[in-house]
């Protein structure tokens, strides 16, 4: 835990990214499959970079919301684009660190010399999200499916009842527990006495850093239309703190959380939406065989998970454990970042972690440190918008991030924390399953 | 997009119903099979005539004909199965407009047997009227003979008639060569081949002058812009689409450019050419230097630079609004101005296998005029003159800036233009239709080769001679 990578260690660099406008569940991209997104991705990153025809040694994307048909969907996605179909590429899933794990899976080959160049990515759809049947219907429709003549196939519809026919509804809730998400944060967002004003100011921020980006043409080289959509559709530039204060509560209404009224609404919390992204990765070499400009190097990667199911922890709170980890394996502190990115599934979700991390007691019992971690400073965070302003397509939010970030990097180049040093920046992402991914990128 | 009436006219019963109307019969254009480019380079045999002065350079173009492996004949007697594929008439001798009349007559007495999509080429001198060199210090329009004057500038008249006689696809253009210029020279080799090929389909009427002798052969006709590296503005449809597919076929990388919100059309196009997709909006002050990034970066170095991107925003000018003309003008000619503050200057272009090309997309609008385009025919005119104020110092730098005028083309753009007005503005050319994006992206790809390098400040209209303007 405490050994420190050698600052020799070959590190996989960020090229540049490509998303698709991120739309609101059941709008633009209704139509589309997360295939069909993915490739738009995708091939907006090729034309970019101008790779048609070339063959990447490795394309790593996934889903969340998975079809059976998506099998193989990364693999399924280049051979639909204009890359060498020689190009090699398999599906990944952690949840909402999708994107972001198969980045790390792809900076961790170029790293070790396994690969030269590839693409980390994801994507999800929640307007074409998979139906399930009912075991009954499915198991009856796969009797019928084996048998041979006519009378055996309506035979193994015989014993279905109307109630077999309704569909199981796809939704996001925790399968050991029950809870939905929002169910679960409503319990961390009691716990750390969270309030409704900083979780409104904090989705304010967001709306207002992502349309501020917009308007100075930050997203021309990260962003490429599709389906007629050029902006993020959760974006509302125009929101204000009244506004946003009138919306109803939508999560920990049930009164079982105690504490603080509840205060999670759909204005702070993130809406479902549709997209894809995908990031550029490869070595210095390869980098500079075809002129691209590096933006930033990946430094280091670490996960985490709590015991959300018998209540130790919150649902959301393991990047609370995983920042930690990350930065004292590499020697860091939370003030050697010029930047952070903290994935916002709620914004309270981002005000406990961040509370967390500040917090004495939970850092010496939990996390076994003398004190505090640290305490992150606000106007460093998110400072283009995340979530909350720009959806959040499951698998699709991690490429959206590294892409961001890496950008900003560059952009920034030295360190204002640390004179005389490359900018830095911290990106945590909070998934199902109690999980988290996290990771550390310095500009170039 | 497609033009109807053209096929009916050219199939079945509905043509034989055409012919016997009188109405007008269209034919199908012999445009570049881009899996075989040009192959065939004429569809038949090519007739060289000159007047009595020019047999001497007749024959040395004969030759270099046949080193494309063309049948060149020398006497206007055919056989009956045979069709001339193209007549190329060398007038480079005349001293006197009388001087004209035995080759013309000549010409005249084979046009029957011309091909369905041949050609006629004039090869003449420039007129002292018509000065070679756009800045007038060269003096050229001192102290020349009034029937030398006159034979050379007859020749304009005469191949602008004889353009409009021809039938089936079959074109006539003129070659203007500078004093001094050779029959030989790479840019009248060029530009021959260009106007004797299906490149030039829709290119009618027209005489292109050859300033100096300067440019280079391709080792590879068929891949003339080998290794050069071409930017696109306005790339994502219509004629940059086209501009960028002709670009790729003829050898070049291409940077194709349009705004953000035609991302997702830019990206298909240039994965499809293998190129290199900048979202950016021209009109931005630093547009030219973060082409000239990209391109350094990915490439080393920039040659051509094709200024296409434009905009339209009709409207009487007694109704016209100041956003529109305004906006407008922004777009077609403030940008590619500022842009080429960076472009023109010496050293930013070339470096590469190319030399410094700038070419810029004027319109016959900016020529003749149209009822309803006052911002748009300004700002084309505007291109015409900012290309020849550039060809002096690009010219002495090594490079060439030229202009392409298109006429009515069928894009998205002119598909929303009601049927009948539409119909009317395709009968309005002497081939009787409207050009294809293709057609001008041919032109263009020519005047961005190394063997158009003696071609300077021109611009050459791709409307199959339309009825408007020259």
């Amino acid at each position: 835990m405490t050994s420190t990578p050698s600052t020799q260690a070959p590190r996989a660099a960020i090229i540049g990214s490509n998303r698709i406008p991120f739309a609101k569940a059941g709008s633009a991209y209704a139509g589309a499959s997360n295939q069909d997104m993915l490739t738009a991705a995708l091939e907006g990153l090729v034309a970019r970079f101008g790779l048609a025809g070339e063959r990447l040694d490795e394309v790593a994307a996934g889903a969340v919301l998975k079809h059976s048909r998506d099998f193989n969907l990364a693999r399924e996605t280049v051979l639909g684009s204009s890359l060498d179909p020689r190009t090699p590429a398999y599906d990944v899933q952690r949840a909402c660190g999708t994107g972001l794990e198969a980045i790390i899976g792809v900076a961790n080959k170029i790293a070790l010399g396994q690969a030269s160049v590839g693409v980390g990515g994801g994507v999800d759809s929640t307007s074409d999200a998979p139906i399930v049947v009912s075991d009954r219907l499915r198991k009856a429709l796969l009797r019928a499916s084996r048998a041979k003549t006519l009378p055996d196939r309506l035979k193994a519809f015989a014993s279905l009842r109307p109630r077999d026919l309704a569909p199981v509804a796809p939704d996001v809730a925790e399968p050991r527990t029950g809870l939905s998400m929002g169910e679960h944060q409503a319990l961390t967002t009691a716990r750390w006495g969270i309030t409704r004003e900083d979780q409104d100011a904090l989705a304010l921020a967001s709306h207002q850093n992502l349309a501020a980006a917009y308007e100075r043409g930050f997203f021309e080289d990260l962003l490429t239309p599709y389906r007629r959509l050029t902006r993020d559709e959760s974006l509302r530039a125009d929101t204000s703190p009244e506004k946003l204060a009138k919306l109803k509560p939508v999560f920990g209404k049930n009164g079982t959380t105690g504490g603080p009224a509840a205060s999670m609404t759909a204005g702070n919390s993130t809406p479902l939406s549709d997209g894809a992204s995908t990031v550029l990765l490869s070595s210095d070499e390869w980098a500079a065989e075809r002129g691209l400009p590096v933006l930033a190097h990946v430094v280091d990667a670490q996960v985490a998970a709590t015991d959300f199911v018998g209540g130790q922890e919150g649902l959301l709170m393991a990047g609370a454990y995983a920042i930690p980890a990350l930065l004292e394996r590499n020697g860091m502190t939370l003030e050697d970042f010029d930047l952070v990115e903290i994935h916002e599934a709620f914004a309270s979700t981002v005000l406990a972690t961040l509370a967390a991390l500040e917090d004495e007691d939970f850092c010496r019992t939990r996390l076994g440190l003398d004190g505090a971690f640290g305490k992150v400073d606000r106007s460093r965070l998110n400072v283009t918008g995340s979530s909350l302003a720009a959806g959040h397509p499951f698998a699709a939010t991690g490429g959206r991030i590294v892409g961001t970030l890496a950008k900003l990097l560059r952009e920034q180049g030295e360190s204002e924390v640390r004179p005389g040093q490359r900018a830095r920046g911290l990106i945590s992402v909070c998934a199902a399953g109690g999980q988290a991914v996290t990771m550390i990128l310095e500009a170039a | 997009m497609s033009d109807t009436y053209l096929e009916l006219v050219n199939s079945g019963v509905t043509a034989s119903l055409a012919k016997k109307l009188g109405l007008p019969r269209p034919a199908r254009l012999r445009r570049t099979d881009p899996s075989s480019v040009d192959r065939p380079l004429t569809p038949g045999p090519v007739l060289v005539l000159s007047d009595a002065r020019a047999t001497t350079e007749a024959d040395t173009l004969a030759q270099g004909l046949l080193d494309w492996d063309l049948d060149v004949r020398r006497d206007s007697r055919l056989s009956d199965h045979e069709r001339w594929g193209a007549v190329v008439v060398v007038l480079t001798g005349l001293e006197h407009p009388r001087d004209l009349a035995a080759p013309a007559l000549e010409l005249g007495s084979v046009l029957r047997g011309l091909a369905p999509g041949g050609r006629v080429v004039t090869l003449s001198r420039t007129s002292p009227a018509v000065v070679a060199d756009p800045s007038g210090t060269d003096g050229s329009g001192d102290g020349a003979a009034p029937a030398v004057a006159a034979a050379r500038h007859g020749v304009d008249g005469f191949l602008r008639s004889v353009a409009k006689e021809l039938r089936a696809g079959a074109t006539a253009n003129g070659l203007v060569l500078a004093d001094g210029v050779a029959v030989d020279a790479p840019s009248v080799r060029g530009g021959l081949r260009f106007l004797l090929s299906a490149r030039s389909a829709f290119v009618d009427g027209q005489l292109l002058q050859v300033g100096t002798d300067g440019g280079t052969e391709p080792a590879d006709w068929a891949r003339p812009l080998a290794g050069t590296v071409a930017v696109v503005t306005g790339a994502a449809r219509g004629i940059g689409a086209a501009v960028a597919r002709v670009l790729a076929r003829d050898g070049a990388h291409v940077i194709g450019v349009d705004v953000p919100a035609a991302g997702d059309s830019l990206s298909a196009v240039m994965n499809e050419v293998a190129g290199v997709a900048l979202q950016l909006d021209i009109t931005a002050e630093d547009a030219a230097e973060r082409i000239l990034a990209v391109a350094r970066s990915r490439y080393g170095h920039l040659d051509v630079v094709v200024h296409n991107a434009g905009i339209l925003r009709d409207k009487l000018l007694a109704n016209m609004t100041p956003d529109r003309f305004e906006d407008l003008l922004a777009v077609n000619i403030t940008a590619p101005l500022r842009m080429n503050e960076t472009f023109a200057r010496p050293g930013v272009l070339g470096g590469g296998a190319g030399a410094p090309r700038i070419i810029s997309l004027a319109s016959t609008s900016g020529i003749a005029g149209n009822r309803g385009q006052t911002n748009y025919g300004a700002a084309k005119a505007g291109i015409i003159g900012m290309t020849r104020a550039l060809a002096g110092p690009v010219g002495r730098a090594g490079g060439t800036v030229n202009a392409v005028a298109p006429g009515f083309i069928e894009t998205d753009m002119t598909a929303r233009i009601p049927p009948l007005p539409r119909q009317i503005a395709r009968w309005g050319s002497s081939l009787q239709q409207g050009g294809r994006p293709v057609d001008v992206a041919e032109a263009i790809a020519f005047l961005a080769s190394p063997q158009a390098g003696g071609i300077n400040g021109q611009t050459l209209r791709v409307c199959g001679q339309m009825l408007v303007g020259q």
